[in-house]
């Protein structure tokens, strides 16, 4: 994969930044710099976990979407929503009323992405038996695949192949059109996403060539909309609409919603800093004998999705007591051929490594790199804080030799520097400014910085 | 380039430090990830070998640009029949070391295994020396 062809959907409003450590601190792939009072996003490192996003004290970073207006282009206009959405909403609002409020806002179809569930649990029960290379790991949660791509190349090989629920819907919703006598060219799909791993793999997927979809739509923008127009009583029936929705299907997204079809020998691990503890494990071999590995990204799996405005756990909670009413996945008949064509469709192209750590493409230079960056460690302070701009000092030295930082980029090296007269106040000072930006240092009652949760 | 580690015997918070570090180092300097997977199940290996079964020892790994070699020293007590140790199944780890998980009786063979190279040294009482080499 070329790294310039990386799309992310994570996008920095520079007005509203103003330059903090926070989101740099809290990315787990270090690919964050602060530049001229600026959060910069490393294309190539960033696996758009959303963890930036969630950090900011100013919401100054954004998920690109797409306008909700372009639903009027179609004449049937399809959306295709992860069961997690429902879960959100304050239980005074049953399914059947978010239902209506989609018919609504202009939606003719309506299908939860999670439906036919079952020919991808199949799918992945086979892909595990066949499988010499065990664990196999999830390819559900996009952030996740990226992170093995880039952090743990040797277990690439592991991840399934297989599409994501959202594609399987897509085939789905498309079929079920075309049996209505619906022509595909006359139809609009609109996926929504509830984060920003979602929303940059949908749109340009990793592992296949061409989105499926029309268009994306955030799932917290969808809820504003929804929550205007929702009434509280419900008129019409919708469940036909639920079919073929499953109890497996609805916590699909939720840890162990994978997992669990794959009983004593699978485990679930959600939150990017536990997949990356555990990865680190895996890769050692200290992890016991597994078939199967759900991780997933964000806390509480998608329910902790940076784009949901609900609580992580209340959602789980919802969604829980939602799964017990449906069936079992495997005594959901999909009429006609459908689940045939659909397992057809579900092989999704291999996923390569992507190096973005090694320090160079030639291991001698690499090795000398890597002695220079120690060296330079022991000029640095070790106090990892974040003041040039670089995440920590280790970070630092690695841009160092990259040739994307400089010594005096070190605030505290500047000190002694200034006291052993190498450099001068304004050169400190313009080093200082390349940073964190013009006038930064200036009194300001606008810009104040954020403080630990739970203050 | 020189990493050096101690290991303190007995332990097991601290196994499995030198393997990561090796491992984000070579990953660095772009390593076939199937070496570096063979090199860091090694690594760690020889380092839960310290944790438990020694009184604690170091680890030294030397890396240029076509192999890595990595040398564990520990003091004590030594190994009395190596060529039994070296038998898959074979452990003198003690129950509780066992119910933690480890003490299989896998650890040298595996070491074996997964290196290019591997020379064992022991004298009773005194300690044990390990060294193994991976190219590239």
């Amino acid at each position: 994969m070329k790294h310039n062809l990386k799309y992310h959907a994570i996008k920095v409003d520079t007005k509203k930044c103003f330059g903090c450590t926070h989101c740099m601190k809290s990315c787990p792939t270090e690919a964050i710099r602060i530049r001229n009072g600026k959060a910069v996003i490393s294309a190539e490192r960033c696996v758009d976990c959303g963890n930036c996003l969630r950090a900011c004290p100013v919401t100054a970073f954004y998920v690109e979407q797409d306008s909700l207006k372009q639903i009027k282009n179609y004449q049937h206009r399809v959306v295709l929503f992860p069961a997690v959405m429902i879960g959100q909403f304050p239980e005074v609002y049953s399914e059947g009323m978010i239902y209506e409020a989609l018919f609504e806002l202009g939606f003719t179809h309506i299908f939860e992405v999670e439906q036919p569930i079952d020919v991808l649990v199949e799918s992945i029960k086979q892909k595990v038996a066949e499988a010499n290379n065990k664990p196999l790991i999830s390819s559900f949660c996009p952030a996740v695949v990226r992170l093995i791509q880039c952090k743990y190349p040797s277990l690439v090989k592991q991840i399934i192949s297989v599409k994501a629920p959202h594609d399987l819907a897509a085939n789905f919703a498309i079929e079920k059109l075309t049996e209505e006598g619906i022509s595909r060219k006359e139809t609009g799909l609109f996926y929504v996403s509830p984060c920003s791993a979602k929303m940059a793999a949908v749109k340009h997927p990793l592992g296949e060539k061409d989105s499926i979809v029309d268009g994306l739509i955030n799932m917290n923008e969808l809820y504003n909309r929804i929550m205007k127009v929702i009434k509280k009583s419900e008129k019409k029936d919708t469940s036909s609409a639920r079919k073929n929705l499953s109890r497996d299907g609805i916590i699909w997204s939720l840890p162990r919603g994978e997992a669990r079809h794959f009983s004593k020998k699978s485990m679930a691990i959600d939150g990017i800093h536990n997949v990356v503890k555990f990865l680190e494990r895996l890769e050692n071999g200290e992890v016991p004998e597994l078939d199967f590995l759900d991780l997933k990204s964000c806390n509480q799996g998608c329910a902790g999705g940076i784009l949901l405005t609900g609580n992580r756990f209340l959602t789980v909670e919802r969604l829980q007591k939602r799964s017990k009413r449906y069936p079992f996945a495997n005594k959901i008949e999909v009429e006609g051929t459908t689940s045939k064509l659909l397992k057809e469709k579900l092989e999704a192209e291999k996923i390569e490594p992507d190096y973005v750590f090694a320090l160079d493409k030639d291991r001698v230079k690499s090795l000398e790199k890597m002695q220079k960056v120690e060296k330079i460690l022991c000029q640095l302070p070790a106090i990892d804080c974040g003041g040039c701009g670089a995440p920590n000092c280790h970070a630092l030295a690695e841009d160092m030799v990259q040739g994307k930082a400089k010594m005096t980029d070190c605030v505290f090296l500047q000190k002694r520097y200034l006291k052993e007269n190498k450099i001068t106040l304004e050169r400190g000072l313009k080093n200082l400014e390349s940073s964190w930006g013009k006038n930064r240092f200036d009194a300001d009652c606008n810009i104040k910085g954020g403080r630990n949760e739970g203050f | 380039m020189e990493l050096k580690f101690d290991i303190v015997g007995g332990d097991f918070n601290l196994a499995g430090r030198a393997s990561s570090k090796i491992k984000k180092v070579l990953k660095q300097l772009g390593i076939d990830p199937k070496i570096i997977k063979r090199i860091v199940v090694a690594v760690y290996e020889a380092e839960v070998n310290v944790v438990a079964h020694s009184v604690g020892g170091r680890l030294f790994a030397q890396i240029n640009s076509s192999e890595i070699n990595v040398r564990v020293v520990d003091d004590g007590p030594g190994i009395t029949n190596i060529e039994q140790a070296m038998t898959v199944g074979f452990s003198t780890a003690s129950k509780e070391v066992r119910e933690m998980g480890f003490g299989a009786g896998m650890g040298l063979p595996n070491i074996k295994k997964n290196t290019d190279e591997m020379t064992i040294e022991s004298e009773l009482e005194k300690g044990t020396s390990l060294s193994f080499t991976n190219r590239f």
